[in-house]
């Protein structure tokens, strides 16, 4: 095997798997130790740099991170990432001064370019807090009355209080965006004959749910108790819609589909079954939307399809369902289905949670925007420019539905697109991530972090009761954790960015350090091919998708060093074994390039007030 | 030495002895050495070997006296059973002990200093009463517990941290042992475990005296330029005559070894060593012929090491005195002890 080449800051980057899997690459081990230290405010800043919104994501963001997360592996559950990200938001204000005065502002002259972003979602919204600063006159149409897109007209209250969207987005429109609430863009030609914008950036996000075409679907004694989910939660979120019947049937599985069964409970169902045409271990629901949605007692019915819906005594009875079977192969998928019969389930009220569509009724054919067959736009996945220079996408605009933390990364980069564009330098050449390596060490046996594994459980969020949630609309469930459940909960993070950097030049080849690792990582051996190599490590390696390094060849015999990534636990004994300081920890710092980043700023795009 | 204990969490596919433990069931408690110490590593072979054996902790007796070295059988199968002798006396306790219960597996672990120099007369006579044990020597050619004064065990031209050079002749642990009448006889080096743990294997195995003279480098008194037990001068100067591998009774050997290359050596437990000759004109069955290979090989400034000598046939120590095949503390206490009447009776045949 090659030798590792560590200076290539993607290595050390992987290493951190919350960080590389988190789509905006929040630096996480950095924010849950500033937690630990009780530094609230400055671990929401670090937060804010790459996700920009700590408080709504640490309620309800998709968390990519934590199935990634080490101690997943080392440990059955990985650490609560998101809930401590919460923390950050929560308590931010507690030992530190206000952290308004430390966010990003912007300069009193602007660079005279001026940005239309559609939609006020989490996309358009970080777009904004991205150029604001850099000096553009951003001003964002937004088709609703309130700015944040789904995440208002969505995302329950009970899941994500107002208050809290309403002050992360404040913090960026109080940088001076030009938010025009109830202004629908109608034609994208007009918006750009007009030639006002310098740019714009498409985030309106994909707002069709999808409908069911079943017999009867379209019966005038149905239809108005036949809803389109998204639709429906846009209506109570609205105040629109304040009842629903005593039986509810949600059709689909998915986390709409929760968000959907969850609030027909609070607007008074006694009885709101799930419907599910697959079993368990195909539901699109996040783990932890289902145990909410059962902890609250829905049922959820698997394996039914849904067939027709049934008319009687001239209102909607309910709905007809086939009995599926299904046989699973090895690996756990569909090998075969049947249907073995039907049942008939009685309900007031049906909703649709099957999915959600692009739609872009407003952009015309012919203005140099191509679509693909499902009528998405040709957007490049890097650059986030589609088919007509000038004119970025982003978000759930861009390629279909996915997630908040994924629009704000959408965000990030078409802000640095956008950016470029601006300042006539080509879109695809991005600037690169930076990587800066600390050692930790103190004294002999004392590093700057702690290195000491905790062996705790995962902490359990505490809800409000199952009475008491029922009371109002919007009783936020999660109550958030306590000091002493936040302080147990850092401790379990491993530090995985206190990387262990290795010298071969010093190494004597004493053994000590492949000793003492807990989890067998390291092993001296002869070179040769990763798939032989891996046969004849000290543990065998379990995950073939985790990197191995590779040391250059160690002096007194040729061999080299090799470590599994996969189970280290940062503890730092290899290197406080190490007689010759051959291993050394190092927090390495990745700099992940935002729009500023590259571009020296000229004398009109002047961003600092200088002192 | 850490602050920190290393961690309880294991590696999800350690494997797992016959009897369901891992080896990390096998460790002690943290280590106190200096960081790179070769005792570390040996201390690491021991515990690889004796999971691999399949061994219960309790099975387990640990001696040793004083020094770096006698201090590691802390650090190694914590279930143990463990005696920390004054220095040099722990063959002493060995020989009681092994007399008192002979269903142990018994590891002693000195020093070069605590065997070879205060220890000496104890060692001579492990050896000569063939007592049941593994004797391990973690030899660095130093006292490095009291800071690195040479030991007996010094090569001559060997020049200490401080710059004096040692002009007194070594005494050779393996060449005293051979001459002695020791029924095994074997050397190896902290870094590399490939050879140590099966010779550690091979030597718990065997019915008598094993003695392991480790090469185990100090990284703090004597790991520099012009010292002779440093981890390079030994990774550049040692060179394996004869490699051993145990095969327990109930296994196949899995190994394939080229026709003519491996001779087996039958234990009593009806397991076997099987000896892989590096240099062909060795024979490890013949101690005349071992001693002046070995001597002819130091004159060359080499360390041989590997299974130098292995003799099943000479009585060990419980066949020669008769003791109890029952460990007295398992003997009744009526049986044990004559009583008033018998004492006084047997106190009456030397009136
Ligand atoms: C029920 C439900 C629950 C969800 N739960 C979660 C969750 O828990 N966690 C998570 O991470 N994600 C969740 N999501 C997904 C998440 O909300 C979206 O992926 C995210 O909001 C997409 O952001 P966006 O900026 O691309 O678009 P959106 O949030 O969809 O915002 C687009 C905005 O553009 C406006 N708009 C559209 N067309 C026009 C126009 N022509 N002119 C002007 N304005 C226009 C819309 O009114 C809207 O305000 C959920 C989605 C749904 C449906
Ligand atoms: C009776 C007695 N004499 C002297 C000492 C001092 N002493 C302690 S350890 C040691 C030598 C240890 O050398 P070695 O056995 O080689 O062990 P190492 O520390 O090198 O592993 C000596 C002389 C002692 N503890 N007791
Ligand atoms: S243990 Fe901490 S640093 Fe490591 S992946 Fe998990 S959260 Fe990230
Ligand atoms: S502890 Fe240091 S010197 Fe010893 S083998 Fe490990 S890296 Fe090399
Ligand atoms: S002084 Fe030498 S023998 Fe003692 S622990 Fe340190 S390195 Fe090992
Ligand atoms: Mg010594």
């Amino acid at each position: 095997m090659q030798a590792t080449d560590t200076g290539d800051p993607s290595w050390f980057h992987r290493v951190v798997d919350c960080q590389w899997a988190c789509p905006a690459h929040t630096d996480v081990p950095e924010y849950i130790r500033l937690i630990a230290q009780g530094r609230f405010a400055d671990a929401y800043l670090v937060n804010r740099a790459s996700n920009v919104f700590p408080g709504i994501l640490g309620r309800v963001c998709d968390r990519p991170c934590e199935p990634a997360c080490r101690r997943g592996r080392v440990e059955a559950k990985p650490v609560a990432i998101c809930r401590l990200k919460r923390v950050a938001a929560d308590r931010r204000d507690e030992h530190q001064s206000d952290i308004r005065e430390r966010l990003p502002r912007a300069p009193a002259v602007k660079n005279g370019k001026r940005i239309a972003c559609i939609g006020a979602g989490p996309a358009s919204l970080t777009v904004a807090n991205d150029l604001m600063p850099l000096g553009y006159e951003v001003t964002v149409f937004e088709k609703w009355g309130a700015p944040g897109g789904l995440m208002r007209t969505n995302i329950p209250g009970f899941r994500l209080p107002a208050r809290v969207l309403d002050e992360e987005i404040g913090y960026i429109l109080d940088m001076g965006v030009d938010l025009r609430l109830n202004t629908p863009i109608s034609s994208l030609r007009a918006l750009l004959d007009s030639g006002e914008y310098h740019a714009v950036f498409v985030g309106s996000g994909a707002p069709k749910g999808k409908d069911l075409d079943l017999p009867d679907r379209h019966a005038p004694a149905a239809v108005g108790h036949i809803h389109i989910g998204i639709d429906w939660l846009e209506a109570v979120a609205f105040g629109h819609t304040h009842s629903v019947g005593r039986r509810v049937l949600i059709i689909g599985v998915g986390n709409t589909a929760m968000d959907c069964c969850r609030t027909a409970l609070r607007l008074g169902a006694a009885e709101v079954k799930v419907m599910a045409r697959k079993p368990r271990g195909f539901f699109k629901a996040s783990d932890w939307e289902l145990e909410d949605a059962e902890e609250e007692n829905v049922e959820i019915v698997v394996n039914h399809a849904p067939q027709r819906f049934v008319v009687r005594d001239g209102r909607l009875a309910g709905m007809i369902f086939e009995r599926m079977e299904y046989e699973l192969d090895d690996s756990g998928r569909i090998r075969a289905q049947r249907a073995v019969g039907e049942a008939f389930f009685p309900c007031e009220d049906v909703i649709l949670a099957i999915g959600q569509e692009n739609a872009f009724p407003w952009i015309e054919d012919d203005l140099g925007l191509e679509f693909d067959a499902w009528h998405r736009p040709k957007v490049d996945p890097d650059t986030f420019q589609s088919t007509r220079p000038g004119v970025f996408f982003g978000g759930d605009a861009a390629f279909g539905p996915k997630n908040i933390i994924w629009a704000v990364e959408h965000g990030h980069q078409a802000a640095i697109s956008i950016h470029r564009y601006c300042h006539g330098l080509p879109v695809e050449e991005r600037p690169q991530p930076t990587l800066k390596l600390e050692s930790r060490k103190m004294g002999l046996h004392e590093w700057a972090y702690k290195n000491d594994y905790a062996p705790f459980e995962r902490r359990l969020m505490p809800h409000v009761g199952l009475k008491e949630r029922f009371k109002k609309l919007d009783i936020e469930v999660e109550l958030g954790f306590t000091a002493e459940q936040a302080a147990a909960e850092a401790a379990r993070c491993l530090n995985c960015d206190v990387q262990t950097v290795f010298d071969a030049r010093l190494c004597i080849e004493c053994d000590a350090c492949v000793d003492i690792c807990p989890v067998d990582c390291l092993t001296m051996v002869a070179n040769g091919s990763e798939s032989e190599v891996r046969t004849r490590l000290k543990a065998p390696a379990l995950e073939p998708t985790q990197p191995l390094f590779v040391s250059a060849p160690l002096k007194h015999t040729g061999r080299v060093m090799v470590k599994d990534e996969n189970l280290c636990v940062h503890c730092g004994l290899c290197a406080e074994r190490c007689p010759t300081a051959a291993w050394d920890m190092q927090k390495s710092t990745i700099g992940i390039a935002y729009a500023g980043d590259g571009i020296p700023p000229c004398s009109t795009l002047q961003t600092r007030k200088r002192a | 030495m850490s602050f920190i204990a290393k961690p309880r969490i294991d590696h999800p596919g350690l494997p797992k002895n016959a009897l369901g433990l891992t080896r990390r069931d096998y460790e002690g408690s943290m280590s106190t050495l200096c960081a790179g110490c070769g005792h570390d590593s040996v201390t690491a072979a021991i515990v690889e070997a004796v999971w691999g054996l399949a061994i219960r902790p309790e099975q387990v007796a640990k001696l040793s006296g004083i020094g770096c070295s006698s201090k590691t059988t802390a650090y190694f199968v914590g279930g143990g059973h463990g005696f920390n002798a004054v220095h040099g006396r722990m063959p002493s306790i060995a020989t009681g002990a092994i007399a008192a219960n002979r269903d142990l597996y018994y590891i002693g672990v000195s020093g070069d200093g605590d065997t070879l120099s205060i220890g000496f007369g104890q060692f001579a006579h492990a050896i000569r009463r063939n007592i049941d044990m593994l004797y391990i020597i973690e030899n660095n050619g130093v006292y490095g517990l009291t800071k690195g004064q040479f030991s007996a065990s010094a090569d001559i031209g060997s020049q200490a941290k401080r710059g004096e050079v040692n002009l007194q002749p070594p005494v050779d642990p393996v060449l005293t042992a051979l001459t002695l009448g020791c029924t095994f006889v074997a050397r190896s080096f902290s870094g590399d475990k490939q050879q140590l743990v099966p010779l550690i294997q091979a030597g718990l195995q065997h019915r008598g005296f094993a003695l392991i003279d480790v090469l185990s480098p100090c990284v703090t008194f004597n790991d520099h330029e012009g010292s002779t037990k440093s981890w390079r001068y030994v990774r550049e100067n040692y060179e394996e005559v004869v490699h051993a591998d145990y095969v327990a009774a109930a296994r196949e050997i899995t190994v394939d070894y080229a026709a003519g290359e491996a001779t087996e050596v039958r234990l009593h437990d009806g397991g076997r060593i099987v000896l892989r000759k590096l240099d062909a004109s060795y024979d490890p069955t013949h101690r005349g012929r071992a001693l002046n290979y070995l001597r002819e090989k130091l004159r060359q400034g080499e360390h041989v090491t590997g299974l130098i000598y292995i003799d099943q046939k000479s009585p060990e120590f419980h066949e020669v005195n008769n003791t109890s095949d029952m460990p007295i503390n398992r003997i009744p206490y009526e049986r044990l002890t004559p009583g008033a009447k018998g004492l006084a009776k047997i106190l009456s045949r030397y009136r």
